[in-house]
């Protein structure tokens, strides 16, 4: 099967899309991006990949009587199984480099007792792993980096307690490992993971089991089928640091401005807010650019802001959007700029401000910048479409909903689940018109 | 790790204009330096609404300092200067020519040239729509302790050259202008010296203008930005009036002319430009700090600009004026009076959208610079005026004149490779690409 691949290089992460010949999706992957384009690209490649095998899986078992209405339900326990898999495979890379590291005059005669520290790490964080996948729970974030992190530093802390050895040393060889084993995509060959995934389901119910092969057949069938990658373009900040041929890139604007009116066909006007850009796009209704603005040179206001807000207040970032939509008064903020955000938060908490006030404030401050880019790049014509990663915060949405209406009227504000992969969808797009040698404003 | 060398600008290629340019520039300054030496008086006075040939029939010479904070920005040193001002307490939004003229004088006053310029001995402000002219020579009075002249240009608000404005100009030429330049020089007004002068002027102006339009061709054998800025170097500054100008653009013409006969596009630095794939006209002035990597950014993406309003703040001549030597003094008022600076928001955006279709441009490029208010106050706005007037897509990049800590490359890179890539896509747009299936995804 032929695969067109689209990638969106954003600053804080790389998304990827798989499309096939008819252009539907067929999968999506997203990664930090980690200063490391090359990997994260990899990654996010390999991350659609696997999205695309389960979208295969899907197809070949939509006719299976085992699994008759509960096919979704199946593959939500391959994928937490494959997860699964993959996670205890980093696990053992991170367990082998964090023991390649206990070395020099740091560790000299500590080597044993900090070996085996280690050694109970890596029990206990094993133990503990399948109920990181287990269903309904709840993860920070799907990156390796911080399941693995948060869990370790834990552990860690406890482990160096009860050995009597310094907490600094376990901290020191993971902080030396991690980052080369992120910059390391998981090695094993993705069949043999989703094989064993499925052969764990399959252990664990009697009535599959017995199924046998009328489940496993169509599993294997659909691993089976290749993906030739045919054509790839890349897009986003992070694109010319890659080793892509001009042909390769489109600018994050045509990807976007695309990528949304395939979305939401009505699509005039598209708000992206990213990690470091936010833009304001006017697209004809066959989704060709006509106009645009991103912030200048500063970019006070993006995505990246409400991450080292969430740093500040040590929380996820997604869990500030919950947070202010608990708010009952929103103070007003006046200041985006990301380089003063902790100084302008700890003075609103100093001055006895809640934080979900502070908070609603901080997402009406970002909104009204990127209103202000909007209107520059033309306003607001009906559809509208919020894309980016911040699309998926609810609070900003409540605001910019408030802000639309105020400003623009009754308009249609879309918004899709999966808009984060607005730009790698555009990107895929583009890919699959060069392969068909199709002009770039070309119906394809 | 060796690393390949970094190509020396100085080893760019230049055609003959570009040479004789540097040279006549490289004259100048040496000639001011040495002012004291062989008894000649200086002016300090301003590019927009310059009155080079009345100075010179003073025998004075001229010192421009947005041209010696130009020279200054390209040659990198501009950055130190603006730093030195604003210890001295100057802010950080202050225009940032003002900045590197006052911190190369807490300096010690070495130009651009590597020698100390002279202090002026008159400051001739010609005010023409840039109110920092009047606080800037205001600074200067203040150091030099000089004779100042205050020449003020009406705006042109409502967008017309009225015989009251023109009377109240010659009016100011005759009885300020004038005597205290005989006063300060001591040469006596000669009126026919003036009018030669201004016939040499409006023989480089008729070649320059020539030179602007070539750009209408396709492919343009010019660049009327980059390129451009060069062209302008000569008329703009210490030489309007001289026969080494008129001698200057008459050359260039024929250079251009024979580049236009063989087909060819501008030269860049790296040589002649490739395919011409995106025809632009500018708004704004340049970065001088990254110059050239601010161009490079075009010609590598084959983008030429074919048309910008910032090669006409030191004279608009492509809608017909010259300099006349039988009507001298008029046409002194006239040419202040029409500096690009000096003209409204209508008519500068009647400006931008004639040059767009006259010179069949795919777009307007805005470079904003965010210590110049009197160009970026209201650019927003002409920018969408233009884009309605025309149906071309427009767009803005922010950057400063010689402040290199404004100079984003990334970011104008991205910018603009986005600007043409919409280009493109609009170009090849024959219609819509499909909606997406979304159910296809797992």
């Amino acid at each position: 099967m032929k695969s067109f691949v689209g990638i969106d290089l954003g600053s804080t992460t790389t998304k990827a899309v798989l499309m096939d010949e008819n252009m539907e999706i067929l999968g999506r992957g997203i990664t930090n991006s980690r200063s490391n384009y090359e990997t994260a690209t990899r990654v996010a490649k390999q991350e659609a990949i696997v999205d695309a095998r389960l979208a295969l899986c899907r197809r070949s078992l939509s006719d299976v009587p085992a699994l008759a209405g509960r096919v979704d339900a199946f593959l939500d326990d391959l994928e937490r199984s494959f997860r699964l898999e993959q996670f205890l495979e980093q696990l053992v890379d991170l367990e082998e480099t964090c023991r390649n590291q206990v070395v020099g005059d740091r560790f000299r005669g500590k080597e044993v007792s900090v070996g085996q520290a280690l050694d109970q790490v890596f029990v206990l964080l094993r133990a503990e792993a399948s109920k990181l996948f287990a269903p309904g729970a709840k993860r920070k974030s799907d990156f390796f980096r911080d399941i693995a992190g948060s869990r370790y530093l834990n552990i860690a802390e406890a482990v160096a307690k009860d050995a009597g050895i310094a907490y600094d040393l376990l901290l020191n060889v993971y902080d030396k490992s991690i980052i080369e084993v992120e910059n390391r995509p998981p090695a094993g060959d993705l069949d043999s993971k989703f094989m064993a995934a499925l052969n764990a389901i399959l252990s664990e119910s009697p009535e599959l089991q017995a199924a046998g092969d009328e489940v496993r057949a169509p599993i294997e069938k659909a691993l089976k089928i290749e993906l030739e990658e045919e054509y790839l373009v890349g897009t986003g900040y992070g694109r010319v640091t890659l080793p892509f041929s001009k042909e390769h890139i489109r600018s994050e604007i045509l990807c976007h401005g695309l990528g949304a009116h395939m979305m939401f066909p009505g699509t005039r006007t598209v708000l992206d807010i990213g990690g470091q850009d936010t833009k304001g796009i006017q697209v004809d209704p066959s989704g060709i650019v006509e106009k645009f603005q991103m912030n200048d040179r500063c970019a006070a206001g993006c995505g990246r802001y409400l991450g080292y807000i969430a740093d500040e207040m040590n929380m996820g970032l997604h869990e500030l959007g919950p947070m202010a939509m608990k708010s009952t008064r929103s103070v007003r903020i006046n200041s985006t700029c990301t380089v003063f955000a902790g100084a302008e938060l700890r003075d609103r908490l100093a001055l006895g401000e809640k934080r979900e006030d502070i908070l609603a404030g901080l997402h009406r401050a970002i909104i009204l910048r990127a209103m202000s880019i909007v209107s520059r790049s033309g306003g607001i014509t009906d559809q509208f479409t919020f894309t980016g990663g911040v699309a998926k915060n609810e609070a900003a949405v409540r605001e910019l909903k408030k802000l639309v209406q105020e400003n623009y009227g009754d308009i249609t504000i879309n918004i899709d689940p999966e808009s984060i992969y607005t730009g790698a969808l555009g990107a895929a797009a583009f890919a699959y018109r060069a392969a068909q040698g199709l002009p770039e404003g070309a119906a394809a | 790790m060796s690393k390949a060398p970094k190509p020396d600008p100085r080893d760019a290629i230049k055609d003959d204009s570009m040479l004789k340019q540097k040279a006549m520039m490289a004259g100048h300054y040496e000639n001011l330096s040495n002012a004291k030496r062989d008894g000649r008086k200086v002016a300090s006075t301003f590019v927009p609404g310059n009155l080079n040939e009345l100075v010179m029939c003073f025998d004075m010479l001229n010192n421009l300092p947005e041209v010696n904070a130009i020279q200054n920005g390209l040659r990198k040193t501009s950055g130190g200067y603006v730093q030195e001002a604003e210890k001295l307490g100057h802010s950080e939004d202050v225009c940032t020519y003002v900045k590197s003229d006052i911190g190369m004088m807490a300096k010690g006053n070495i130009g651009p040239h590597g020698k100390p310029l002279p202090d002026p001995d008159l400051l001739l402000l010609s005010y023409t729509g840039c109110f920092t002219f009047m606080k800037w020579f205001e600074l200067l009075r203040e150091q030099y302790k000089c004779e100042t002249i205050m020449l003020h240009t009406p705006y042109e608000g409502d967008g017309k050259i009225t015989q009251n404005m023109r009377d109240y100009m010659i009016k100011q030429i005759k009885e300020e202008v004038i005597p205290t330049l005989e006063r300060v020089s001591g040469v006596k007004f000669d009126i026919d010296r003036l009018r030669e002068y201004l016939r040499e002027s409006a023989k480089a102006e008729e070649d320059l203008v020539w030179v602007l339009k070539s750009a209408k061709k396709k492919p343009s054998p010019i660049d009327a930005y980059f390129g451009g800025i060069y062209y302008i170097g000569p008329i703009f500054g210490a030489f309007r009036g001289t026969p080494e100008a008129t001698a200057y653009y008459g050359s260039l013409r024929a250079e251009v002319q024979s580049r236009m006969e063989k087909g060819m596009g501008p030269v860049t630095p790296e040589g002649d430009m490739g395919k011409e794939k995106y025809r632009l006209v500018v708004e704004g002035p340049p970065n001088y700090t990254s110059f050239r990597d601010f161009w490079k950014m075009f010609y590598d993406e084959g983008a030429v600009v074919v048309a910008s309003s910032y090669t006409k703040v030191g004279g608009v001549y492509d809608y017909g004026f010259r300099h006349d030597p039988d009507n001298p003094l008029e046409s002194l008022a006239d040419y202040c009076l029409g500096v690009y600076t000096n003209r409204n928001l209508p008519q500068r955006v009647d400006m931008l959208a004639d040059y767009v279709e006259e010179y069949e441009a795919d777009g307007l490029l805005v470079n904003s610079i965010k210590s110049c208010n009197s160009f970026s106050a209201g650019q927003l706005l002409m920018m969408q005026e233009v884009e309605r007037r025309t149906g071309k897509p427009a767009a803005f990049v922010e950057s400063d004149l010689v402040d290199p800590r404004y100079f984003s490359a990334a970011n104008i890179k991205n910018r603009l490779e986005s600007y043409f890539q919409m280009i493109e896509q609009k170009r090849t747009s024959g219609g819509g690409a499909p909606a997406m299936v979304i159910g296809g995804a797992a």
